[in-house]
């Protein structure tokens, strides 16, 4: 044992010190201190929105009994998406080689270093473009927690999690953003990740929740949130993470960086105001859940679109979301019967595709020279190009997100016992309990 | 008149409650309280120490009822609480000795409906 535990340590500190030794030896010129800083903030700032802007955002929203099992889902992908990015996330995803996924050339990092890529991020280390893209790989698989929140096994969640990485997000990040990537070079706009982020995470949200069922008891009706003042800090994290995101996005400390931060906040508060109205028009009272929602669909509708359009286009995005998101939490939701428990298809599904065809409609070249100009500017094929990459991205990520489920439902299990379900997933799954009722 | 008691299982309620409404009893008062019987509480587990034989969660409902009202009522709890499993809880009948609604001061089975 002894022995053992000697040769990993004496293993460790050489993968360490021929790490130091390498940064040393490629101290790059071209490195920027004002994008390397700027960017080493993003990366901090989105890994924040997962935990524990989401965790808090979701949590609320369940009933107490199941909050830990939302914190922890939230906590351990932070852990296993992070390390699956090192060994072999980042290298499937972003390594040039074919138009549908990169090769090895960069698993564990290889070669990922000080020396920044140029194709990528030419004034940042690319280690630090790696980090960045990390937090997106965390936060995607995240989002569809929401869907299959209070009823899904431990087990097959983590199963389930690592599968849809290497076979949905690790893909369609490359056709996207890769270097050659299909869809990129069909000319489709994703600024920040509308379509790898949202539209995908959405439609295996939506899949899953059909997959997996009605919780016990789902009577076309939410469950009341058992904490709402939890979701709403959790939204509030997740808007200002979100400047990390889109901002971030722009990989370097720009002007338009500070683009996307003005549109991302502008469609933020137009979507929070816009959802607002819409319930003080429609049930009579303006709720915060409801203003807290319509914020984080704003920040969904905005992601492709905030490096390509101005702010007049942001007010309109933003003011928009929440009308096709609101319709399809509030009506289509309950007409379908399907229990997509926290909304994570109504609200990143939906506003992920209002954002791609946005994206499609208000972008202009003179926001981003390197862009295109959209419908509006007098360029309908844009808005096409945007509706194939949603049609292809929703039937792609929605067929496999299916199949997953189906292969961890034969092999692992994806729905919690009954019994365990009425317990709690906080007891059932993790032997612990949030509150406490007696000292 | 008489007091029932029930404690219940707490994901339970919603199933009582309806059953309630259908026996038309409508005055309910609902708690939220820890208890164990048989089952012998649940394990919880904090940084590696385990505490076994936890009180678990239930639901304990407080209705006051006229004579004729008692078997429909009892009824209709057992036919929402039962799962047939151990846990399921207790129904406890008591007699009540007065009532009195405190807006207008009525006292006995007049004050209970």
């Amino acid at each position: 044992m002894i022995k053992v535990i000697r040769g990993f340590v004496a293993a460790v500190s050489l993968i360490i010190t021929s790490f130091a030794a390498f940064a040393q030896e490629s101290a790059a010129s071209s490195v920027s201190a004002g994008d390397t800083a700027w960017m080493l903030i993003s990366t901090a700032l989105v890994m924040l929105m997962t935990i524990p802007g989401l965790a808090l955002f979701y949590g609320g929203l369940v009933r107490k009994k199941n909050t830990l099992s939302i914190f922890m889902q939230c906590f351990i992908l932070m852990c296993v998406m992070s390390l699956l990015w090192v060994v072999a996330g980042y290298s499937l995803s972003f390594s040039p080689s074919n138009s549908f996924i990169g090769n090895m050339k960069w698993a564990f990092l290889n070669g990922v270093g000080a020396e920044p890529y140029a194709d990528y991020a030419g004034t940042i280390p690319h280690s630090l473009f790696m980090l960045f893209q990390m937090m997106f790989a965390v936060i995607t698989p995240a989002l569809i927690i929401g869907a299959f929140a209070e009823r899904m096994k431990f087990t097959g969640f983590l199963t389930f999690m690592v599968l849809w990485s290497f076979l949905v997000y690790f893909p369609v990040c490359h056709w996207v953003w890769a270097i050659g990537g299909w869809l990129r070079q069909m000319g489709a706009l994703d600024f920040a990740g509308g379509t790898v982020v949202h539209i995908n995470a959405g439609i295996a949200a939506l899949v899953a929740a059909i997959v997996l069922g009605k919780r016990k008891g789902y009577n076309n009706k939410s469950t009341p949130p058992h904490n709402l003042p939890f979701t709403v800090i959790g939204a509030a994290l997740l808007w200002f993470g979100w400047f990390g995101f889109n901002a971030g996005s722009a990989l370097s400390a720009n002007g338009l960086a500070v683009n996307a931060f003005m549109v991302t906040h502008i469609a933020a508060a137009s979507a929070g105001l816009s959802w607002a109205i819409i319930e003080w028009i429609i049930v009579g009272k303006p709720t915060i859940l409801g203003t807290a929602t319509g914020a984080v669909a704003g920040l969904v509708a905005i992601t492709p679109a905030a490096g390509f359009v101005n702010a007049a286009s942001a007010i309109a995005i933003g003011l928009l979301v929440s009308v096709f998101c609101y319709i399809a939490v509030a009506y289509i939701k309950p007409f379908f019967g399907y229990d997509d428990s926290l909304d994570a298809f109504g609200v990143h599904g939906i506003g992920g595709i209002w954002g791609a065809i946005a994206t499609g409609i208000f972008a202009t070249k003179s926001v981003n020279p390197a862009g295109a100009d959209g419908l509006l500017y007098g360029n309908p094929k844009l808005l096409l190009i945007q509706i194939a990459a949603v049609a292809i991205t929703l039937i792609y990520s929605g067929i496999l997100s299916f199949v997953i489920l189906k292969i961890v439902r034969s092999f692992v299990g994806v729905r919690a016992s009954e019994k365990d379900e009425a317990f709690g997933l906080d007891l059932s799954e993790h032997h612990e309990g949030a509150y406490t009722m007696l000292e | 008149m008489k007091l029932i008691i029930a404690v219940i299982k707490p994901d339970r309620l919603d199933y009582v409650k309806e059953e309630l409404y259908k026996a038309d009893v409508n005055l309910i008062t609902v708690s939220e309280v820890l208890g164990h019987g048989r089952q012998m509480g649940i394990t919880e587990v904090y940084r590696g120490v385990k505490e076994m034989g936890n009180l678990l969660r239930k639901i304990r409902l407080e209705i006051a009822v006229n004579e004729d009202f008692v078997e429909p009522t009892v009824r209709a709890i057992i036919k929402g609480a039962r799962t047939g499993e151990i846990g399921d809880g207790k129904i406890f009948v008591l007699d009540l000795g007065e009532c009195i609604r405190i807006r207008t001061g009525e006292k006995g089975n007049i004050a209970i409906g």
